[in-house]
Order: C-alpha cells, then sequence, then structure tokens
C-alpha cells in the first residue's frame, strides 16, 4: 500500500509535463521563505528572548500595563 | 502612554503585514472558487462521458494548480510575522488562534494536500468516482482553510466567547461555540467564500471571451462560460445579500466603521446612503461633524433601512460616536478612555498585589475580571484607555480610505453580477461570442475582482483601525517594539519576492491559456 502511494506519487510528478518551472519556482519560494526569512529574519521574539511562559506572561502584561 | 513607541515602527510593522496578508489574498480566492467550478465540470465529465468535457475539465484544473501551487503557504509568512513584529498580540490572543489555526493546519491543508495530488495525478490511475470526490474535497477543503482563519479574524473584530485571564495576559476561550458560530464568524465566512466564486467565475468567463475572440476552442470556452455565468449569477446574488448581512452587523459591532465607509459625519434617521461621491480632499481630522463632499448622489432613506430594515432608523455619524449622543444614549470616547484607564489601572494594581504577595488586594482585583458587570462597565473599554492624553482622531479610522475601498467593492460587485447574467443569457441564447465590445469587456474585467476582493479586506482592516482586537488592543500596544530599520530591510525584501513571484504567476498562467486546452 505504501509503496503504491509512493509510486501514485513519483509517476505524477514525472509524467508532468507543464509543471518543471512551476515546481522550480515553489522550490525557490519555499527556500526564500523557510531558510532565509524564518531563520534570519522572523525568530519568534517571545520564545527567544524569554525561557517559560511565565516570564513571557510577565513581560507582556508589563507592556500592557506600562506602554 | 505611548510616548516611547516611534510610530514609523507601527506604520513599517502594518504595511509589512498588508503587504503580506494582500499577497497572499491574491491566490485565496481563486482557489476557493475555481476548486468549485473544476469539480463541478468534473462532474459534467464523470456523468457525460463527454471528452470534451474532460479538456475543460483538465484545463481548468491546471490553471488552479498553478494558482495553488504559487499561492500555497505564502498564509505561513503571515504567522512568522505574528510571532516577530506582533508578539504582545500573538500571546494575548493565543489561546483564541491557536485552536482555529491547529484544526486549520490538521484538518483542511491535509485533506486539501492530499487531494489535491490525487485530482492532479489520478486520471485514469485511480476509479472516477474517486477521482471526482477527490475534486469535490480539494474544493470543500479549501473553503475549510478559510473558515479557520476568517473565524480568528472575527474574533478579532469582535471579540465573544472568552475570559481575558490577567495573570498571563492571555484571553482564554470559555465557549468554542460562541467563537465559531459568532454572527460575525458566520457571515464573514459566507461573504469571503460566496465572493471568491464570483471571483473565480468572472476569471473563467474573461479567459472563455479571450477563446471566443480570437474564435478558437469555441465549444471548450463557450461551455466554460454558460457554467461559469451559472456560478457568477448565484455567486452574485449571494455575495450582495451576505454583503449587506454583514453591513447590518458592521453598523452595530463597528460603529465608527460603518460611519467611514459611508464617510456620514452626521447621525440622522431617515439616513441616505451615497451611491457615487468625491470627498475633499483638504479633510482635516480636527472636527468630525461636517460636511465633507465635493459631490455625490444619494439614495434616499437606503442607509437607515439597510441598518433596521426602517427608514426611521437612527444612523450614528463620526461626530455622534466620537463626541457621544445623550439623545441616541452613545457614549463620548472620553467616558470610554476613561473606563479603559480603570480597567489597565486595575491591571496594574492586580499585578503589583501579586509580586507583593498582597493576596487580599490580588484576590479581590482578581474577582472583578470575573464579574460581567465590571467586565461590561470597564474591561470592555480597555483599549481605549491607551489614548488618555493622546489625540483623540487617533481612534477614528481612515474615512477616506474607507469610503472608496467600500465603494470600489460595491460598484465593481454589481458590475461582475451584471457581467455574468448578461453571459448567461446571451449564452443561453446562443449570442455571447457575437458581441466583440462585450467580449472586450469581459476580457477586460479579469482583474477587477481582485482589486474589489482586496478593497473588502481595505474596508475590513482599516475600517478598525486603531484596534487589533476590537476595543481591546490597540495596534500600537499590539507591535513588537524592534527597530524600524529591522522591519523596513523584510518590507522590502517581500516586496522584492512578491513581485518576482506575482510577476512569474501571470507568465506561468498566461502561456498555459494561450496554450489552450488543446495544448495539454
Amino acid at each position: 500500500m505504501f509503496k503504491k502511494v509512493i509510486r501514485f506519487y513519483a509517476d505524477g510528478f514525472r509524467n508532468m509535463t507543464w509543471g518543471r518551472r512551476l515546481w522550480g519556482i515553489i522550490l525557490i519560494k519555499l527556500f526564500i521563505m523557510f531558510a532565509i526569512l524564518r531563520l534570519l529574519f522572523f525568530p519568534d521574539i517571545l520564545k527567544q528572548q524569554f525561557d517559560n511562559d511565565e516570564e513571557r506572561s510577565n513581560h507582556v502584561l508589563e507592556q500592557l500595563i506600562n506602554p | 502612554m505611548f510616548d516611547s513607541i516611534d510610530i514609523s515602527l507601527v506604520d513599517w510593522s502594518r504595511g509589512q503585514f498588508a503587504l503580506t496578508a494582500m499577497f497572499h489574498w491574491l491566490f485565496v480566492p481563486l482557489t476557493i472558487g475555481l476548486s468549485f467550478i473544476v469539480a463541478f465540470m468534473h462532474s459534467i465529465y464523470v456523468k457525460s462521458g463527454d471528452e470534451a468535457w474532460k479538456k475543460i475539465t483538465k484545463f481548468w484544473m491546471k490553471l488552479f494548480g498553478i494558482n495553488f501551487a504559487i499561492g500555497v503557504s505564502t498564509g505561513i509568512i503571515l504567522e512568522f510575522e505574528f510571532g516577530t513584529n506582533w508578539s504582545n498580540y500573538s500571546w494575548f490572543v493565543g489561546d483564541i488562534f491557536g485552536a482555529p489555526l491547529a484544526i486549520e493546519g490538521i484538518l483542511a491543508f491535509f485533506m486539501e494536500s492530499t487531494f489535491v495530488a490525487i485530482m492532479f495525478f489520478g486520471w485514469n490511475k485511480v476509479s472516477k468516482r474517486f477521482h471526482l470526490a477527490s475534486s469535490w474535497l480539494t474544493a470543500f477543503g479549501a473553503s475549510l482553510s478559510a473558515l479557520w482563519i476568517l473565524v480568528a479574524n472575527a474574533w478579532m473584530q469582535h471579540p465573544v466567547g472568552t475570559l481575558f485571564n490577567p495573570d498571563t495576559a492571555r484571553n482564554e476561550m470559555i465557549n468554542f461555540w460562541d467563537v465559531i458560530f459568532s454572527e460575525m464568524a458566520v457571515n464573514k465566512f459566507l461573504h469571503t467564500v460566496t465572493s471568491g466564486f464570483l471571483l473565480a467565475s468572472v476569471f473563467v468567463i474573461g479567459v472563455s471571451a479571450w477563446f471566443l475572440l480570437h474564435k478558437r476552442e469555441v465549444l471548450f470556452a463557450g461551455r466554460s462560460t454558460v457554467v461559469a455565468s451559472v456560478f457568477g449569477v448565484i455567486a452574485g446574488v449571494a455575495t450582495i445579500f451576505t454583503g449587506d448581512a454583514s453591513a447590518r452587523i458592521v453598523a452595530r459591532e463597528q460603529p465608527i466603521k460603518f460611519a467611514a465607509m459611508e464617510a456620514l459625519y452626521e447621525g440622522q434617521s431617515h439616513a441616505p446612503l451615497v451611491a457615487i461621491g468625491a470627498m475633499k480632499s483638504d479633510t482635516s481630522q480636527e472636527s468630525y461633524t461636517r460636511e465633507n463632499f465635493i459631490f455625490k448622489i444619494e439614495i434616499p432613506n437606503a442607509l437607515s433601512y439597510m441598518v433596521f430594515l426602517t427608514p426611521n432608523g437612527f444612523v450614528p455619524g463620526i461626530g455622534d460616536l466620537v463626541y457621544g449622543n445623550r439623545e441616541q444614549g452613545i457614549m463620548a470616547y472620553e467616558e470610554k478612555i476613561e473606563r479603559g484607564a480603570v480597567a489597565i489601572q486595575t491591571l496594574k494594581e492586580l499585578k503589583r498585589a501579586r509580586e507583593r504577595d498582597d493576596e487580599v488586594t490580588y484576590q479581590a482585583l482578581r474577582e472583578k475580571f470575573h464579574d460581567p458587570e465590571w467586565l461590561d462597565t470597564y474591561y470592555r473599554y480597555f483599549g481605549y484607555g491607551y489614548y488618555q492624553n493622546r489625540e483623540i482622531g487617533e481612534l477614528v479610522p481612515n474615512v477616506k480610505m474607507s469610503f472608496y475601498a467600500f465603494h470600489i467593492m460595491v460598484i465593481l460587485g454589481i458590475h461582475f453580477l451584471i457581467l455574468s447574467g448578461l453571459a448567461l443569457w446571451l449564452s443561453l441564447k446562443n449570442r455571447w461570442g457575437r458581441h466583440k465590445w462585450l467580449l472586450w469587456v469581459a476580457i477586460m474585467t479579469i482583474p477587477l475582482p481582485w482589486i474589489a476582493s482586496e478593497a473588502g479586506w481595505v474596508v475590513t482592516e482599516m475600517g478598525r483601525q486603531p484596534w487589533v482586537v476590537y476595543e481591546l488592543l490597540p495596534t500600537l500596544s499590539a507591535v513588537t517594539r524592534l527597530h524600524p530599520g529591522a522591519v523596513q530591510v523584510t518590507f522590502w525584501i517581500f516586496l522584492a519576492t512578491f513581485t518576482a513571484l506575482f510577476i512569474a504567476e501571470i507568465k506561468i498562467i498566461v502561456t498555459q491559456i494561450k496554450k489552450g486546452p488543446g495544448g495539454q
């Protein structure tokens, strides 16, 4: 069953006559999004700066009451 | 209170989010609408066994695939931005967004992605019925994906079914069904989906018109037009009804947005609806009670009727909402600001009491955040508290932007309905392809549904400013204190990437259209 599913997808991609350029664009897009933007420019600030939820709560509360 | 915030940071963060969301939205409505049109065409093929319908289905499926593939996961960038640029907001709403987005990820996205593959690769490999079922499940999956995002957005517009936890600074869901089935959420979903159908219908009618104009693939183009125009007429009528219901909800829950959509400065009963108008360019934001049009064409009583289903209803203007109107029982913003400040001060005292282990004060203050009367009197206006000692005009959305975006959306929507109706009527009389000028109108109309759809979101999102979570969390306090330069860098990276992707999609789609259904 698993092999059949893999073969189904592999055949599908192999026989795509119009999608090669499209797949190239998609892969470049995903690379830019996840390898460049996510890693270099978009850290999860609260996770990066605080160790646990209590610290995160405290930080946001401080921002809300002392903007 | 916000003296320390660099306003350019807020503007750049908003600009970046708007750019990403609007780019993402270029793909979504076509995916939603075209998936159903393709599934319908596929059904006709399976039922009739007519190879011409197979060719038609495969062609539109291909265009759907290009749009889906380039658009897929562009929405994930928005989630990156939540964590980086809007961390206070993400924390504040986390529990509310968590559930709908998790359901979307697990159910809708996997359902959609699995069946998309079977839909594309399944020709002659799986049974006809299973293949057809995959087309329909892809279509339902696309709408289901949209549902959860729209539920989350509706909650931001009208927070219900939740309780603020003053210890964690998070909103916690107390009733899942109130969130899912809030009137705002249901209507938003229906209006978005039906307008997506309308957008896809206009796209199919326009592309088919190009083939008819060039006298190519006439059978394909004619049949496609009939299917799309039926969808277009039904979706057009449904979009008007859901839009009308939406206006009523907005008038009730977000009256300042409604007043801005109509540029209604002075409230009145028997309020007319501005059908077309041009606003003065030198509007000062100091007063919200003055006439502000160069010219306008009005429909008498229509605005009152739209909101209250009677011409006698009083529709509040921007001035009534900002300065209050005792006669109509409308509270002034000054009072809301005072009440909001009390709520913020209570939260501050609660935190300090907890820090110094003053259990009695802490418990007494905490009780307030569970007392329905206190919540309704003070916490409901929490966000207004941030505007003490600030310009009151900051609480008014951009009136011109809201007015023009709303009217562009409505006028274009009517145009799409008329076009779909004409295409259906003339197709049934076998005369659609004979009027060259009409074919040209259909072709020129192709980009317009995207303008209408984006304009709809401009009304929704600009019209609710300054709130991220309506009346609770203003944009100013939702943003992460980053260096504005860092946000600018990603803004320009996005602009360049999105422009390249957009050009690539247009090129690939145009190439495939030119090849036609014969060039599979």
